[in-house]
Parts: C-alpha cells; structure tokens; sequence
C-alpha cells in the first residue's frame, strides 16, 4: 500500500530508467529475466501456487513472451501490482510488461502513454451478492454497500451506473481483490463488484460458492489485455505477436502436444511460417526462428491456456463464451502470419 | 626611537581561500551552495527531459476534469460529477478532520496517562508502563489494521438487527454498533439559515464561540468588582443564561432536532454514521501518538522541581489541585515544543489512511486522481505541498501558543 506513494516520488528519480527503457528487448535480453506485472493475487489469473510459482491465464502470457524472447518460460520475474501501483510500475521501468486483467481504455492508450498490444480477455463489470440477500437485479441495490478496487475502471463505471439508475450506494474502497474478499465475506459491504471473470474467480476460492450470487447485469465492456509502454515500438511488436501466436496456435490446431511433430515441418505455410520453419518472421522480430514454437511450448495455445486455468474444468469454471475463437462464434481473432 | 612603518600589505593569495580561517568557511559554502544549486538543476532537468521522452507534459489542467468517481465520506457537497480539484478538497477536509480528532483525544489519553504514571499506586503506574511501550514500540500500521479488522469482524451486520435478528441497538434504540461502522443520532435543521449543513454549523460554532467571549467579559468585570469593592458579584446564572440562550436560539430558529438511524433496506439511514475507517483510524493515531504525549507530559513534570510539590503540600492544597494549579502550568512550558511534532506526526501519518480505505487526501488527490489521469509528478507535488502547509500552520500556531505560555522575563 505504502509502495504506491514510494513509487509516486520514485518516478520522478525513476523516470532515468524510462528513458533508458527505449530499448526494452535488448534490455530484457541483457538481463535475462523479463519483468512481469501481475495483480497481488486472483485465483486463475495471476496467484502463486502452494510453492510459490506463479500461475494462471495472465501468468501464462507472461511466460509465453518470455520464452518467445528468452527461450525459456520460467525467466520471469513477477512483480504484482495493485490496481493503484500498477500503471506507475510500468510507466518507471520496474515492469517490461503488464499482464494484469487490464482494461484497454481511451485514456489509458492516448494519455497515460501505453501500448495495449491485444485482449487476451473479453470480459464486463458485474455484481457479486450474497444468496440470502435476496437481490436478482442489481437496478434493486439502491443504498447498498459495494466493495470496490481503488483507481480501476469499474470504480468509475460503478459511479455511472448508479447515477444513471438514479439509485444511491456507499462505496467501501479497497486495494486488492484479497481485502476485497474478506470485507465482502465479514459483511462489511453486501456487495462485491469487479469483471465478471474476477468474481467467478473469487467466488470460486469460497468455501461455500453456491451461497453468492453473480446478478445478470453486466455494466460495461472490459476488454482485457496486456500493455506496454508507449514508443518502445520493436517491444510492442513481439509482445502484440506472441498474444497472437497463441492465438493462431489454437485456430491452427497447434498444441503443446503436437507442436513437437509439426515443427519437423507441414504441408500448411501458415503453421510452417508460426514455427519458423518456413520465412524468416522471428528475425523480422529480433527473436530466435523458433520464438512461437517456444511460446506455445510454455503453456499451451491460447484454448489450452484457457481450458487450464479458468476454463469449464476448473474450479472457476468460465465458459469461452465471447473468448471463442471467431471461427467458434466469439471474438478472439488473430491477424495473419505472413 | 620607533618608527611606524605601515603594516604589510595583506597581498592576498588564491591558498588562503583552503589555508586562512578567515576564508575557509565562506570557501567551502559558496562550493556547498554551488553543489545544492547543480543538484537540483539536475533534478529538474532530468525531469523535464524525462517527461518530454515519455511524451507527457507538466500541467495541472487535469484539476478542473470531472472525477468521475464517488467519496463516501464527504464534509461539502460532491458528485462522480464534480471535478478533481473538488474530489482533492474532500479529501483534504477528510485529513483535517481526522488529524483534529486526533490531536484532541491523543492529548487527553496523553495528559491522563502521563500524568497517572506517575502514580504511586503500583498497579496504576505500572498499567500506564504497558500501555505505553506496548503502543510506542509497534508500528502505527498495526494498530490501525488490528482496531479496522476487530471492528469489521466482530461487530454484528446492520441485517443482523432487522426484526428478527440477533443484533439489537443500544442507548435506548439510538445508536447501532456494527460492521460498517457507528451509526448515532444526528442533528439535522429543519429549516437551516444557510445553504448548506456544514455553514449551519460554523454558523451555530461562531455563535458559541461569540457567548464565551462574553463570558468571559463578564467574569473579568467580576473580578473587578471584587477587586475594588472584595465582594464577586454572583454571575454563574448569568454565564450560563449566555452559554445556552443564544445558541438554543439560533437552533430553534433553525428547526434543530435529532433524527434517530432505523435500519432501512441494505443499510441504515438518518443520523451520522461514523465508518469503521474513520473510528480505526481516529483510534490508532490517538492511541498510538497518546503513548508519546504521556511520555512527554511525564518528562515535563518531572522537571518541575520537588520543592515546587512540597510548597503546595505546605499550603494545604489536596494532590488533585497541587497538580491542576502548580505542577501542570509550569510543566507546559516543557511540554509544548515537543507536542508540536507529536501533532504534526499524527496529522502526517493519517496518511496511512489508505490501509483501511478512509478517504483523505492520500487516496483522493494522491490516489484515485493520479491513477486515473497519470498525473503522477502533479499530484505528488501537489500533496506534497498540501501537507507542507499543513504542517508549517500547525507548527506556527503552536508557537505562538508556546511562546504565550513561556516564562515572561523582564
């Protein structure tokens, strides 16, 4: 909490490494290490598991670039961030890359001067309540407490939808998703909200889920992605281009299984030309030939990634839903490699 | 026979600037200044070229943006609709009021506890020792996060106290006690004078403050009769008629009466509700900076010499009165310059607010403001300032203070 304000003061002294930063991948590569921001800890997305290691669908894009980059998934450094921190940690040059259910907004691009470089996740704000409430909609939490993340989206979208609903609330604001879960669940607020995907995500860690509700309203569009810094055009590329590796993976039917047999060589160009066995994309890159083939190799393509992690199989069970593949009806859709 | 010859004449050589005394000292602050001077151009061109290279620029336009997000606590009128500028005033009233607060009750735990462990009652004294190394030797964040989570764990929720439930409200039915905090009656106008709540209640303080000045004229002007003529006129229905009748006054015009919570859909409604981040905070910061007042209070009188004690015992005067007229006016003039920075200390660390989500100028201006415009060198600096103000008043007041308490030499 108190790293925020340090973070504050530090830009202006940090703000060296900024400029040093024009050159992220020579920099990443130098290291050898990518530096990864993460959120404190949402379970599926971003949590480190029972020794430590970090994983989750967010997780996996970051290793996804750094095996791309470094050739091997496990060089990350994971930073987490708070929904207040992470902006500056990315903007002082803590952070090569944040991978923090962040929602790609005007201001954000334009403003802040960041580089969103995809959506990993098509997601929208919703409403968490307990069972016994009795709420169905959320237009009936007219004087209600609601739990919500300082300096995100959905605290300003929450503002408007009830200002636009004419109904009146008490905001109980909270740094991160853990404190969020424990005042929703001592009662302090009677309701939790935040994208939809994180309340299924934080449903999922309670002992008893089936006692809370998710109500139907979604409230806003939350498209999810990874973002770097603006002007570092060479890093935005291979960032931009390993989130849609993964994806052309899936579509491609490229999976960790069968990676191994298909990089030997296909009669189909575009998979050859993904695994660099065909053209030179990766050094178009600056990358290894192999850089896809590693990516994919980290955790799977982008279905395996979401199968894995927050998928229908799992605890949080989140069905694709708008993240299908745009061949399947959804919205995720990769441009060509060539 | 002597002859004068002129002193020789001082030729003066770049080495005496390193070698005389004479110059040294002025050498090496002109070097020091000249360093301070590059340091700090550096510092600001380093971040004007920083920020050129990030493609930001420097201005506070941002101030005047609508918010677009909501305050809970609010002293003056604000929307998600209001502006930035506004939501940073909110916060600052936010600050001020939990840091005023605070120095109230952090002085009296600190008077009280200082004073008492003192005490020769060994079980008292002994007490006082435990609470004050307990609170002086943990960090304040602790303490802050320890008395938000007792609060928000333990307490009952307000559903708890619908009928039916297992919570009931205390005080006659007046005030409820639970996990969001304290709801208690609160005193609405009617038909207030003025715009808004929060100029009814200066209105309502100036009126106060105006009857006690009267008083006070009053009991001068009895001392004088009774210093000409050795009869003190009785003035007591007097000063209480001047305390009450303007102020109950002013009230009645105004239509003041109270307006007790009831438990009304998700929360309860009328009367004050005092939020469990306000209480944890207003708590911790009294406790915490109250151990260091004790401390300071119990330095101050045990620099009041014995004799000063033994005197008053002489006189007749019980404990209670040697220590509230002879030992207590004296010791102040120890004890206020180090209180001055145990109240900027209090005020300054109210900014650990953001641990339990109270809304002061650290998580307004400092927080959400920044992160949703990136303003970041603005707004620090900005805060900064804010709290350097602050801090600079209180300080300034509180001299002039310790310098009216000081010992008049002539």
């Amino acid at each position: 909490m108190k790293n925020s304000v340090l973070l504050g003061a530090l830009t202006v002294a940090g703000l060296a490494a900024g400029a040093a930063a024009a050159g992220t991948l020579d920099d990443v590569k130098a290291r050898g290490t990518l530096n990864c921001g993460v959120t404190t800890g949402l379970v599926g997305f971003a949590a480190p598991d029972a020794n430590g290691v970090w994983e989750g669908f967010d997780v996996g894009v970051c290793r996804a670039v750094a095996a791309a980059v470094l050739g091997d998934p496990m060089a990350v450094e994971f930073v987490p961030t708070t929904g207040q921190t992470r902006f500056t940690a990315l903007a002082s040059g803590e952070i090569d890359f944040l991978a923090r259910n962040t929602t790609w907004t005007f201001s954000r691009d334009v403003d802040l001067k960041f580089e969103f470089t995809g959506v990993n996740y098509y997601d929208g704000q919703g409403f968490m309540v307990p069972r016994d409430l009795g709420v169905s909609s959320a237009k009936d939490l007219d004087g209600a407490t609601v739990c919500i993340q300082t300096g995100t989206t959905t605290e300003l979208n929450l503002a408007d939808f009830f200002r636009s609903n004419n109904i009146s609330y008490e905001p109980v604001p909270i740094e991160t998703n853990a404190e969020a879960q424990q005042q929703y669940l001592a009662g302090a607020c009677d309701v939790y909200t935040t994208d939809a995907s994180g309340l299924a995500a934080t449903r999922a860690t309670f002992e008893a889920p089936g006692d809370h509700v998710l109500l139907p309203e979604i409230i806003s569009k939350e498209p999810l992605g990874p973002l770097v810094r603006h002007g570092d055009n060479e890093w935005a590329d291979v960032t931009r281009w390993t989130l849609n590796a993964l994806i052309t993976a899936e579509e491609l039917g490229v999976t960790s299984a069968n990676i191994a047999e298909l990089s030997a060589g296909t009669n189909n160009p575009e998979i050859n030309r993904l695994l660099g066995t065909e053209g030179e994309l990766g050094a178009m890159l600056g990358l290894e030939a192999d850089w896809a083939k590693n990516a994919i190799m980290a955790g799977g393509n982008y279905g395996e990634l979401f199968e894995k992690n927050i998928g229908e199989n799992t605890p949080i069970g989140l069905a694709r839903g708008l993240n299908a593949m745009w061949t399947e009806g959804g919205l995720i859709y990769s441009p060509p490699f060539r | 026979m002597t002859t004068l010859t002129d002193p020789p004449k001082a030729s003066f050589r770049l080495s005496q600037l390193i070698y005389d005394t004479r110059y040294r000292s002025i050498t090496i602050q002109v070097i020091a200044m000249i360093l301070v001077v590059l340091g700090l151009y550096w510092l600001v061109n380093n971040t004007i070229q920083n920020l050129s290279a990030l493609g930001k620029d420097f201005n506070f336009g941002f101030l005047t943006q609508p918010a677009g997000y909501d305050i809970n606590q609010r002293l003056i009128e604000y929307t998600s609709q209001s502006t930035h500028f506004r939501a940073a005033i909110v916060g600052i009233l936010n600050t001020l009021l939990v840091a005023f607060l605070g120095c109230i009750l952090a002085t009296i735990i600190g008077v009280f506890v200082g004073v008492l462990r003192l005490s020769k009652n060994w079980v008292v004294s002994r007490l006082m020792s435990v609470y004050v190394e307990g609170f002086r030797n943990v960090p304040l964040l602790l303490w802050i996060i320890a008395i938000f989570a007792i609060m928000t764990e333990s307490m009952p929720q307000p559903r708890d106290f619908k009928v039916g439930g297992d919570a009931a409200m205390i005080l006659g039915d007046s005030v409820a006690v639970t996990n969001r905090g304290v709801y208690v009656p609160g005193v609405v106008f009617e038909n207030g004078l003025l715009g808004a709540p929060l100029l009814n209640w200066l209105l309502v303080a100036a009126v106060l403050i105006a009857s006690l000045f009267v008083i006070r004229i009053v009991r001068r002007r009895a001392d004088a009769t009774q210093e000409s003529t050795g009869i003190r006129p009785t003035t007591w229905y007097q000063q209480l008629a001047l305390l009450i009748v303007p102020t109950g006054a002013l009230l009645f015009l105004m239509g003041a009466h109270l307006q007790i919570p009831y438990i009304k859909g998700f929360n309860f409604t009328d009367g004050v509700h005092l939020r469990n981040s306000l209480i944890a905070l207003w708590i911790a910061l009294s406790l915490y900076t109250g151990a260091f007042i004790a401390e300071i209070v119990r330095s101050g009188i045990l620099a009041i010499s014995k004799g000063q004690s033994e005197a008053a015992a002489a006189l007749g005067l019980r404990p209670s009165r040697t220590m509230n007229l002879v030992i207590l006016p004296q010791a102040m003039r120890v004890i206020i310059p180090p209180l001055i920075s145990q109240y900027l200390n209090l005020t300054k660390n109210s900014s650990l607010a953001i641990a339990v989500g109270y809304m002061d100028v650290r998580a307004t201006l400092g927080g959400i403001t920044i992160n949703q415009t990136g303003r970041e060198l603005e707004g620090i600096l900005l805060m900064a300032a804010f709290y350097l103000l602050l801090s600079l008043t209180i300080s300034g007041v509180m001299n002039v203070y310790n310098n009216r308490t000081q010992l008049q030499e002539r």
